[in-house]
C-alpha cells in the first residue's frame, strides 16, 4: 500500500484536474470544496511520506512506456524538500486564488491549470529518472501557459507567447540533451553522486555539450541570465499566478532540475572535474547581480519582484555549484526559503493591487497605516530577502558564504555583500513609503481584503521567521537539507 | 526485334505527351484523355516487356496486369467523367 | 475463413448492403465498423502473442493466388484504421438529423467509408506488389467519393484534382511493379532486395517510390492535398488526412524494411523529399487563414516527418527508427482525426473556420476546443503523448547513426509545428475585452466526444507505447 504513496500524491492534483475542467464555471462552491480537499489530502500524504522518508523508507515505482524508457516515481530526501514546499504553498495559493478571482470568469479554466500545473510540479519533484523529469516539465509548460494568459489581454497573450518561445525552446534543448545522454549511456536514472560511470573519461565532449544543453533547458525556466527575458514580462498574469510562477512551481522546477542534473546525474565530483562548476558558479554570480541591478530601476512593483527572483533564484544555483557541502546546505535550504519569502512578497503586492488599486513604487506611500497586516508580510518578506537575522534569507546567504570559502572562492563573500546591499537598496524605498509616509488624500478602498486573501501571506510571514527562527529543529528546511547534503557528500 | 523495339519507343512517347499534357492542363476533359492515353502508353510498354523476343514465348502475366489496368482505368474515367460532370453542372460558391 | 479474410471482406460487404439500403446504411456501418474493429484487436492480439501469420486466399498459393500476411506492423495499421473509424463513425451516427441536404449525404458517407476501410485492411495485408496496386485503385476510388461528399464546387474541383493525381500516381505504381515482374519474375515483397541489384529493377523501384509519393502527398507531389483535405466535409477529412495518406507511407515503409540495405538511395531521395514536405507544409500551414487549411497543411509537414524517418531507417529490423515511424504513423491518425473532427464542430458552432476570427466569438465550443489542444500537443511531439515517445526515439535512434543535420531538421520542424498550432490554441485562451463575461457555451455534440476521445487516445498512447512497440516485434522476417 504504501509503496503507491507517490502515485497518490501525484494523484491527488492530476486526478482533480480534469474534474475541475468540466465544471461549468458557476459551480463555486464545489470546485473550492474539491480543490481545497485535495489541496488538504496532498499536504497530509506529503506530511506521511516525510516522516516514513526520514525514516529511511524507500518509494519507487515505474511504468515502462519503451525499451529502456519507463516512467519512474520515487520519493527521497530531495523530493520530499521541494514537495513539501509545494505542497503547503499550493494549499496557501489555491486559498488565496479562490478569493482573488471571486466573480471572475473562466474560473473552471483556471483551477484546473492550477491543479495541473501543481501535478507536474510535484512530478518533476519525484521523478526517478531523466525521462520522467523531461515528461513532467513540459508539462509544466503547457499548464502555465493558459494560467500567463488567463486575462486574456492583448499585453497577456504577448507575454503567453514570449513565455512559450523561451520555454518550449529550453523544453526543446532539455529533451534533445536528454535523448543524446540516453543515446550514450542507456537509462539515466537520479542517483546520489550521479550515474554516468566512465562516460566523462571515454567521451568528454558529449558530455560537456550534453551537460549544456541539459542546464540551458532547465535555465530557462530557472531565469538564469540571459534565458531570463519571459520573467519579468510574466507579470501580467493574476497575483496568484505570479506566486506560483514564482514561489511553488515553475522557477523552482528549473532550480531543482539544475539541483538533480548536477547532483544525481553527472556527480559534483564529475561537474568539477569537466571543469563545468566554475562557469556555471559564475553564471550565478552574473545573474544575482543582473537581476538585482535590474530590480532598482522599475517602478512596477510586480516586476521589480520579479527581478528580484531572477536575482535570489541563482542563490540556489550558486550553492549548487560552488562544490562545498557547506554551500550546498544554505543553496537548497534557499529552494525553500526564497518560496516562502517570495510568495509573501508576491501575495501582499497582489492584495496591495485588489484593495487599493496600488501596482507602482511611488504609490506605495502611507500603505502600512492603509493595509498594516500586508505591510507587515510584506516588510517581513523583504527583510529576508535583504538577509536580516533571524529571518529565513540570513540562514541561506550565511551558509552560502560559509560554503564559498570552504570552497576556496573568497569572491563569494564579496558577492554576497554586494548583492544584499543592491536587495536594501530596492526594497527599503518601499518600506520607507508604505511606513514613514502619509497616504495620498482621500484614497478609498477598492475592495474589501477578505480572510482568504489576508491569511496566506500573514502564514509565510510567519514561516518565514519560524525557518530562521528554528532552524535547527529536525524538521526545519535547513535541519533537512543537512540530511541530504549528507548523502550528496560522503 | 524490330516490333518490340516500335512498342517501347511508342509506349514511351505516349507516355511523355501524357504527362506533358497533365502537367500543362487544367481543362477536366483534356486531363481525362491525358490520363487514358497515359494508361495505354504503359499498356504498350508491359505488353512489350512479356513478349521474349528470343523465344518468341509471350508471358501471360503482364498481359493480365494490363487487363486489370483498363478495368481500373475504366472505372477511374467514368468516375473523372462523372465528377466533371457536376463541377459543369454546378456554379454556386 | 479467419480474422485476415473477414477484415477485407466484412466491410467490403458492408459497403454493398449499406449502398444497396440506404435506410439501413447507419446501423450496417455502425455494426461494421465495430465488427472491423473487434476482429482487428483480435487479430493483433494473436500475432502479438503468436508471431506473423501468412495465408492463402482459397487455397491458391503465391504465384497464382492472392497472398495475405499479417506481422506485428500491418496490425498495427489495422488497429490504427479501425480506433479512427470508430470515432468518425460514432461522429457520423451520432450527428443530430440533418435538414433534407444533407441527409444523402449521410447515407452515402456509409457505403464509401466501409468500401474504404475494406481497400486499406486488404492494403495492410496484401503480401505483393500487384495485390497493393489494386488496394490502392479502390482506395482511391472510395476516398475521392469521400472528397466528393460535400457537394460544393470546391469539394468536386478538389476530387477531381484528388482522383487525376491519384491515377496518375497509380499508373506510375503499375508501370514500376510490371518492370518488378518483368525484372524479376515475381511480385511478393521480399524481391525488393533483389531488385535493387539490377538496373531494372532499380527503375522499378524508382517508379513505384514516385507514385507513392504522388499518393503520400510528398514534396513536391503534394500539389493535390491541401485542396482536397481542407474542402471535404471535416468527418471526410478526418479519414483522407488521418488513415488514407498512410496507406502510401505504410507501402513506403514496408518496401524500406523488406530492402534493407540495398535500398539506401531511394531512401535518401524519400528523407528529402519528407523533409522538404515538412518545411513547405509548416510554411503554408503559419501563413493559413482559414482553420482547415491550416490543419491540412499540417498534415504535408506531419506526413513530411514521418516520411523523412522512414527515409532515414538503417534497413535494419531491429532499428530504433522505423520504430519511431510506425508510432508518429499511429499518433498522427489519432491526433489529426482528432483535430479535424474538432475544427468540424467548432466552424459549425461559429458557423466560420477564420483563424482570426476565433478569439473573437462569445460562443465557446469548449469541448472541441479542448479536443484540438491535446491533438495539438501531440502532433507537435510534446509529453506525455504518443507523438512525443515516437520523437524521442526518432532522435535516439538518429543521434546513435550520428545524423546531426537531420536532428536539427527535426527540431526545426518541431519548433514550426509548435508555432502554427499556437496560433490557434493560443485563440482558444480567449477572455478579456473581446468577450462578455456571459459565453454560452454549445450543447454538448456526438463530435465533441468522438474528437476528445481520439484525442485523449493520443494522449494515452504516450503512456501506454509499449504496446504498440510490443506488437512491432512480431514484424516479417
Amino acid at each position: 500500500m504504501t509503496e503507491l504513496l507517490p502515485l497518490a500524491i501525484l494523484m491527488t492534483s492530476l486526478g482533480i484536474a480534469p474534474v475541475i475542467l468540466a465544471l461549468p464555471d458557476g459551480w463555486s462552491r464545489l470546485r473550492t470544496a474539491l480543490n481545497l480537499t485535495a489541496a488538504g489530502m496532498k499536504l497530509a500524504l506529503v506530511a506521511w511520506l516525510s516522516w516514513a522518508v526520514a525514516g529511511g523508507a524507500e518509494f519507487g515505482l515505474s511504468l515502462e512506456i519503451a525499451p529502456g524508457l519507463a516512467l519512474a516515481l520515487k520519493a527521497d530526501a530531495l523530493s520530499v524538500l521541494f514537495l513539501a514546499l509545494s505542497s503547503v504553498l499550493w494549499l496557501l495559493t489555491t486559498i488565496y486564488a479562490v478569493g482573488y478571482l471571486e466573480g471572475g470568469t473562466d474560473r473552471s479554466r483556471f483551477f484546473g491549470f492550477f491543479s495541473l500545473c501543481v501535478a507536474s510540479t510535484v512530478g518533476i519533484a519525484m521523478a526517478a529518472n531523466l525521462f520522467t523529469f523531461v515528461v513532467f516539465f513540459e508539462l509544466l509548460t503547457l499548464a502555465t501557459w493558459p494560467l500567463v494568459v488567463h486575462r486574456g489581454s492583448a499585453e497577456a497573450h504577448r507575454a503567453g507567447r514570449i513565455y512559450l518561445v523561451y520555454t518550449l525552446g529550453g523544453g526543446l534543448a532539455l529533451t534533445l540533451g536528454a535523448v543524446w545522454l540516453y543515446a550514450l549511456a542507456g537509462e539515466v536514472p537520479f542517483l546520489p553522486r550521479g550515474v554516468l560511470g566512465d562516460l566523462p573519461q571515454t567521451d568528454p565532449l558529449a558530455v560537456t555539450a550534453i551537460f549544456v544543453l541539459l542546464i540551458a533547458g532547465v535555465g530557462v525556466k530557472a531565469a538564469l541570465v540571459p534565458l531570463h527575458g519571459w520573467l519579468p514580462v510574466s507579470m501580467v498574469a493574476p497575483a496568484p499566478v505570479s506566486a506560483l510562477l514564482h514561489a511553488v512551481a515553475v522557477v523552482k522546477s528549473g532550480a531543482f532540475g539544475i539541483m538533480r542534473i548536477v547532483y544525481d546525474v553527472y556527480g559534483v565530483e564529475t561537474v568539477e572535474a569537466l571543469g563545468l562548476a566554475l562557469p556555471l558558479a559564475a553564471l550565478a554570480g552574473v545573474t544575482i547581480l543582473y537581476g538585482s541591478i535590474r530590480a532598482l530601476r522599475q517602478d512596477d512593483l510586480k516586476t521589480r519582484l520579479a527581478y528580484s527572483t531572477v536575482s535570489q533564484v541563482s542563490y540556489i544555483t550558486l550553492g549548487v555549484a560552488l562544490v562545498s557541502p557547506v554551500a550546498a546546505v544554505g543553496g537548497l535550504a534557499h529552494l525553500i526559503h526564497q518560496g516562502i519569502m517570495k510568495i509573501t512578497l508576491f501575495l501582499a503586492a497582489g492584495n496591495f493591487a485588489e484593495a487599493r488599486g496600488v501596482k507602482t513604487v511611488s504609490a506605495m506611500d502611507g500603505m502600512g497605516r492603509l493595509m498594516p497586516g500586508a505591510t507587515l508580510a510584506f516588510t517581513v518578506g523583504a527583510f529576508g530577502m535583504i538577509g536580516v537575522p533571524p529571518l529565513a534569507g540570513f540562514v541561506s546567504k550565511w551558509y552560502l558564504g560559509a560554503g564559498g570559502l570552504d570552497a576556496g572562492q573568497p569572491a563569494v563573500i564579496a558577492l554576497l555583500a554586494g548583492s544584499s546591499l543592491l536587495n536594501a537598496a530596492y526594497f527599503l524605498p518601499i518600506l520607507h513609503r508604505a511606513w514613514f509616509r502619509d497616504p495620498p488624500e482621500g484614497a478609498v478602498p477598492k475592495r474589501r481584503i477578505g480572510w482568504m486573501l489576508a491569511l496566506p501571506p500573514a502564514v509565510t510571514a510567519a514561516l518565514v521567521v519560524a525557518a530562521g527562527l528554528l532552524a535547527n529543529a529536525p524538521f526545519s528546511p535547513l535541519g533537512w537539507t543537512r540530511f541530504i547534503v549528507s548523502l550528496e557528500y560522503l | 526485334m524490330t516490333s518490340d523495339l516500335v512498342y517501347h519507343v511508342a509506349g514511351a512517347g505516349l507516355l511523355a505527351i501524357a504527362l506533358w499534357r497533365l502537367a500543362t492542363c487544367r481543362d477536366t476533359l483534356r486531363r481525362i484523355t491525358a490520363l487514358n492515353v497515359l494508361a495505354i502508353g504503359i499498356a504498350m510498354v508491359l505488353l512489350a516487356s512479356g513478349h521474349d523476343p528470343a523465344t518468341g514465348v509471350t508471358n501471360p502475366v503482364p498481359q493480365a496486369f494490363v487487363l486489370t489496368g483498363i478495368v481500373v482505368l475504366v472505372a477511374v474515367t467514368a468516375a473523372l467523367l462523372a465528377l466533371a460532370e457536376r463541377l459543369e453542372g454546378s456554379s454556386d460558391e | 475463413m479467419n480474422e485476415t479474410s473477414l477484415l477485407v471482406s466484412l466491410p467490403l460487404i458492408a459497403a454493398l448492403v449499406a449502398a444497396a439500403w440506404p435506410r439501413a446504411a447507419t446501423i450496417t456501418g455502425v455494426i461494421a465498423t465495430l465488427g472491423n474493429a473487434g476482429l482487428a484487436v483480435v487479430l493483433a492480439i494473436r500475432i502479438g502473442q503468436g508471431g506473423a501469420e501468412a495465408e492463402a486466399l482459397g487455397g491458391w498459393a503465391a504465384p497464382l493466388g492472392i497472398g495475405f500476411a499479417a506481422d506485428g506492423l500491418a496490425a498495427l495499421m489495422l488497429v490504427m484504421t479501425a480506433l479512427v473509424g470508430l470515432g468518425v463513425s460514432v461522429q457520423v451516427a451520432g450527428a443530430p438529423l440533418p435538414d433534407a441536404g444533407r441527409t444523402g449525404q449521410r447515407t452515402a458517407f456509409w457505403p464509401l467509408w466501409l468500401a474504404t476501410l475494406g481497400a486499406m485492411n486488404a492494403l495492410f495485408l496484401s503480401a505483393d506488389l500487384f495485390n497493393l496496386y489494386v488496394t490502392f485503385e479502390i482506395l482511391g476510388l472510395a476516398a475521392v467519393g469521400l472528397t466528393a461528399l460535400s457537394g460544393t464546387r470546391t469539394a468536386l474541383r478538389a476530387a477531381f484534382d484528388y482522383l487525376s493525381a491519384g491515377l496518375a500516381g497509380s499508373l506510375l505504381l503499375l508501370l514500376g511493379v510490371a518492370l518488378a515482374y518483368a525484372t524479376a519474375g515475381r511480385v511478393d515483397l521480399a524481391v525488393v532486395p533483389e531488385l535493387a541489384g539490377s538496373h531494372e529493377g532499380r527503375v522499378a523501384l524508382g517508379l513505384i517510390f514516385a507514385g507513392l509519393a504522388v499518393k503520400a502527398a510528398l514534396f513536391p507531389l503534394h500539389f493535390w492535398m491541401p485542396a482536397a483535405h481542407s474542402s471535404a466535409a471535416p468527418e471526410a477529412s478526418a479519414l483522407l488526412s488521418a488513415l488514407v495518406v498512410k496507406a502510401a507511407i505504410y507501402v513506403a515503409l514496408r518496401l524500406s524494411i523488406e530492402g534493407g540495405a540495398a535500398v539506401e538511395l531511394l531512401r535518401l531521395v524519400l528523407a528529402v523529399a519528407g523533409a522538404g514536405a515538412m518545411l513547405w507544409g509548416a510554411w503554408h500551414a503559419l501563413r493559413a487563414d482559414r482553420l482547415k487549411l491550416l490543419v491540412a497543411h499540417s498534415t504535408v509537414a506531419q506526413v513530411g516527418l514521418i516520411a523523412l524517418a522512414i527515409g532515414l531507417t538503417t534497413g535494419a529490423r531491429d532499428g530504433t527508427i522505423w520504430r519511431a515511424a510506425a508510432l508518429l504513423m499511429l499518433s498522427h491518425a489519432l491526433a489529426k482525426a482528432a483535430m479535424f473532427l474538432a475544427v468540424g464542430r467548432i466552424t459549425e458552432e461559429l458557423g466560420h473556420d477564420r483563424i482570426s476570427g476565433l478569439n473573437r466569438e462569445e460562443l465557446r465550443p469548449g469541448a472541441a476546443e479542448f479536443a484540438f489542444a491535446i491533438a495539438a500537443i501531440s502532433l507537435i511531439g510534446l509529453p506525455p503523448t504518443a507523438g512525443f515517445v515516437g520523437k524521442w526515439l526518432l532522435l535516439d535512434g538518429l543521434i546513435d547513426r550520428g545524423a546531426w543535420p537531420w536532428v536539427a531538421l527535426v527540431l526545426l520542424g518541431t519548433v514550426l509545428s509548435a508555432a502554427y498550432l499556437a496560433r490557434v490554441v493560443s485563440r482558444c485562451l480567449r477572455g478579456g475585452p473581446h468577450v462578455a463575461p456571459g459565453a454560452r457555451r454549445p450543447a454538448w455534440r456526438a463530435g465533441d466526444a468522438a474528437a476528445l476521445g481520439l484525442a485523449t487516445a493520443a494522449l494515452a498512447l504516450g503512456l501506454a507505447s509499449a504496446l504498440p512497440l510490443t506488437l512491432l516485434d512480431a514484424t516479417l522476417t
